[in-house]
């Protein structure tokens, strides 16, 4: 159970306070409600540069690293499709610091030209390191482009493309802050040995005087309802031939995500999973193999990738997996299968409330998805799934017209 | 009228609480150490065994050993291992490292009852199963072939095999050792390997009296006729220190330089974690600020000291833009040379000593961190005091002996250096 309070200042920021006086650090996350999927597609890469770009001082503070150093803090930010998040722990004693720099960076950026000169670079090493330069590692610039033909989902947190991130102007950077980045589109968590009036009188006074700028209204262009099979090969320089397939699904807090994402688990969750078993151990077709769902707030994707075994033809271990799939379709899961990764799920949740920060984050983003107090009783969701559930959504998910493959061959 | 430019006032950290680890023994005289803290209902279960021998012919027998402990006994079958943990919810994880083996549970208060004796049975009653171990060396071998298509790998594993040599610690080993692997030299290390004279129990978490009642009744009575052996690792330095390999097609090179140093357990190992800290070893670092902050040639660089039982050693690692590999070196080199000619100023010694003390205090979060910690001490032969004189150190080191160990330990010339793409 994750206790905790929330004010909104009138400004629109939304805070909760986390209480817990177990640890003697504190930590503050912010997140903003905007993440690739609110990029113009000719600017793809936006939000993750701009991410980088909040470490490169704030309009009345020069360095955002160094003084949160200096009182024995920590930070890190990281950006997905669907949001940015900013988390940073200090001790508790000094915990005005963090509301400090937060604020400034909030209210406004420096604005740099060499910062923002030097974080293209970086990203765009970044883009080489993890995309370019790994083997598979450009797999979902290949892939989302395949699954999704309008929503903005098509492209990577990364970018489409270098030149996206090369292109980038001060005036852009101005421009994304302006929409994006103001006390409405906010929420703030503190955790850790923190009590709310304490915060509430942080908040107010570094947060208060913020202008609440203008509400960021999220119009997207939806994915149209696949009835096609697409698949795609392509060659590279690997060394084992890999299969992707992903299927659309339902959004985050939209109806069936829980049965969904309990599927994923039938298949795929430790070494008793179906795809495991059948696929590495029994019969082994494949050298690791798994199935997951990326947990998206719009239309989302569930994924099986799988490395094959040499000999193994990639069209063979193809419909083994769909054999897979469709025995969930056709078959009821034992009893025992269910209960077993509702157990799982039950489990994770309770180690999970073992650290500050995850607790923090996940307030935040319980938030976004409407309610924080989420995260105590999403799992009431999950326990509720029955037997029929999983089979009705595994038939709901996985027909042929609704697949999309891409086979990634070795050269 | 709110200042905003003028920094609140802050404290320095002065106390750090560690909660210490509480010891007894089995029957049998195992040692088991508690971490009791927390309010979640749930425990972490470590075994420990220290790796006892090591062959150049056979060199992943202690790694395959315990990552088939799941894959078998004489009455559960993988699978049926896989399921139990799985409906009760727990989680085990195997783990080998250069000094230890361990197998760890995860699990619930409410379900130790059901969960520990799984554990027992993968410590005492592995078979290493003939299918499951085909399995297990074909997927690691394919894993492996993926894993030398990446420049940061290789000059790991290059790195490793110049400073240590063909031993435990330098070994990188190949595609071809996976078919060496025997069952019958696995069970003859396992019997030597697992067994109570070379066993560690760490608890942590909100532990429950019956969770130490199952402990003695499920593992008090293991016995065993194996003495312990004294086992050297052998380290073989290269006499070569430049090592590179070509990759025309690489858009980065990685990078990863270093020497061999002091573990844990000599005095100067304090000292070296701050000198490192200021190179390359937080966000903020010199390495950091000018090379990526400033010229923007990587997303990251760091630099480490590691300590192992019977070694130590510096590194540092990066992985470049291909056309601006050269200069990098050039930048590490010069900033390498400035901290052993030049005194760090006060302002930013004043800054690491708070870094690292808020860095240990939230390295502090719960009992696994706790426990963590004890590790850190107790496969050193070092006490609590350990910290008491590291936090000394932190907050009163001063510049010139800084300066002086860097010119004690960071000899460049003497450095292995690794360039693993174009250079």
């Amino acid at each position: 159970m994750v206790k905790f309070e929330r004010f909104i200042l009138e400004n629109g920021l939304r805070v909760l306070v986390h209480e817990d006086d177990t640890t003697p650090m504190a930590v503050l996350n912010i997140l903003y409600d905007v993440g690739a999927r609110d990029e113009n597609p000719e600017q793809t890469g936006f939000a993750h540069l701009f991410e980088h770009l909040m470490f490169g001082g704030s309009i009345n503070i020069p360095s955002y690293d160094e003084p949160l150093q200096r009182v024995g803090g920590e930070n890190n930010a990281f950006t997905s499709n669907d949001m940015t998040n900013y988390y940073l722990t200090l001790p508790t004693s000094n915990l005005e610091t963090a509301f400090w720099l937060e604020s400034d960076r909030m209210l406004s950026l420096a604005f740099s030209e060499k910062s923002l000169e030097v974080q293209k670079n970086v990203v765009c090493e970044e883009f080489k390191q993890r995309y370019l330069n790994q083997p598979y590692g450009d797999v979902w610039l290949k892939l989302r482009p395949l699954v999704y033909q309008k929503h903005p989902y098509r492209w990577a947190t990364i970018g489409k493309e270098l030149s996206h991130i090369e292109n980038a102007k001060i005036e852009d950077v101005k421009a994304f802050f302006k929409k994006h980045y103001n006390p409405q589109n906010a929420i703030m968590v503190v955790g850790g040995a923190v009590k709310l009036d304490q915060v509430k009188a942080l908040a107010e006074k570094w947060f208060g005087p913020i202008p609440s700028g203008e509400k960021y209204v999220r119009n997207l262009p939806q994915e149209p309802v696949q009835n096609q099979e697409i698949t795609e090969i392509v060659k590279a320089d690997v060394p084992l031939n890999a299969i992707y397939k992903a299927f659309k699904m339902p959004g985050r807090m939209e109806a069936g995500y829980p049965a969904i994402d309990l599927i994923s688990d039938i298949l795929s969750q430790g070494k008793s999973s179906r795809l495991y078993q059948n696929l590495v151990q029994q019969n082994p077709v494949f050298s690791d193999i798994k199935a997951y769902n990326y947990g998206s707030l719009d239309t989302g994707m569930f994924v099986v990738e799988g490395r094959l075994s040499p000999e193994v033809k990639p069209e063979e271990a193809d419909e083994l997996i769909w054999k897979e799939l469709e025995s969930l379709k056709s078959e009821p899961v034992l009893p025992e299968e269910l209960i077993k990764v509702k157990n799982k799920y039950e489990s994770v949740k309770q180690f999970e409330e073992m650290s500050l920060l995850d607790k923090a984050m996940n307030l935040a983003y319980y938030e976004l998805l409407g309610e924080a107090n989420l995260v105590n009783t999403e799992i009431n969701n999950y326990l509720k799934v029955s037997v029929a559930d999983i089979q009705h959504y595994a038939n709901a998910l996985f027909s042929r017209e609704k697949s999309t493959t891409l086979f990634y061959l070795a050269n | 009228m709110l200042d905003r430019t003028i920094e609140p006032a802050f404290q320095q950290i002065t106390d750090i609480h560690f909660i210490e680890a509480k010891k007894h023994l089995l029957s049998n005289q195992i040692p088991v150490f508690e971490v009791n803290a927390g309010e979640q209902d749930l425990v972490r279960i470590e075994f420990i065994f220290q790796n006892v021998a090591w062959e150049k012919s056979k060199p992943l027998l202690p790694s395959v050993c315990n990552s088939m402990l799941t894959e078998g006994t004489h009455s559960l079958s993988a699978a049926q291992i896989a399921s139990k943990i799985d409906f009760y919810g727990a989680f085990f994880q195997t783990e080998y490292s250069f000094d230890q083996s361990s197998l760890t549970l995860f699990s619930l208060n409410k379900h130790v009852a059901h969960t520990l004796p799984i554990i027992k049975e993968m410590l005492t009653a592995s078979i290493f199963p003939e299918k499951e171990l085909n399995t297990f060396l074909r997927n690691q071998q394919q894993k492996l072939k993926v894993g030398l298509e990446k420049n940061s790998v290789l000059a790991r594993r290059s790195f490793n095999r110049a400073l240590f040599g063909d031993s435990l610690y330098g070994y990188p080993y190949e595609l071809k050792d996976y078919d060496e692997v025997k069952r019958a030299d696995l069970l003859a290390y396992y019997q030597e390997m697992y067994h109570p004279k070379n066993c560690t129990i760490i608890v942590s978490g909100k532990i429950q009296e019956e969770t130490i009642a199952h402990l003695e009744q499920l593992f008090g009575s293991w016995s065993t006729e194996v003495t312990l052996k004294e086992f050297n690792i052998n380290i073989q330095p290269d006499e070569q220190k430049w090592h590179d390999i070509e990759k025309p097609q690489a858009l980065q090179s990685a990078i990863r330089l270093g020497i061999s140093t002091v573990n844990r357990t000599h005095p100067d190992f304090m000292g070296l974690q701050v000198l490192n800290t200021v190179l390359g070893g937080y966000f903020g670092s010199r390495l950091m600020a000018n090379i990526r902050e400033d010229k923007g040639y990587t997303y990251g660089i760091g630099s480490a000291n590691v300590t192992l039982q019977h070694a130590g050693f510096f590194f540092i690692a990066s992985e470049v833009g291909a056309d601006v590999c050269g200069a990098t070196l050039t930048e590490i080199e010069k900033e390498i040379a400035i901290l052993k000619t030049e005194l760090i100023p006060n302002e930013e010694l004043a800054l690491v000593r708070n870094y690292l003390m808020g860095s240990l205090l939230g390295s502090l979060e719960n009992a696994f961190s706790h426990a963590d910690k004890f590790k850190n001490l107790y496969f050193y032969g070092l006490g609590y005091d350990y910290y008491d004189q590291y936090i000394q150190t932190i907050q009163n080191i001063n510049a010139e002996e800084l300066r002086a160990l860097a010119n004690k330990y960071w000899n460049f010339e003497d450095f292995y250096k690794v360039i693993v793409g174009k250079m």
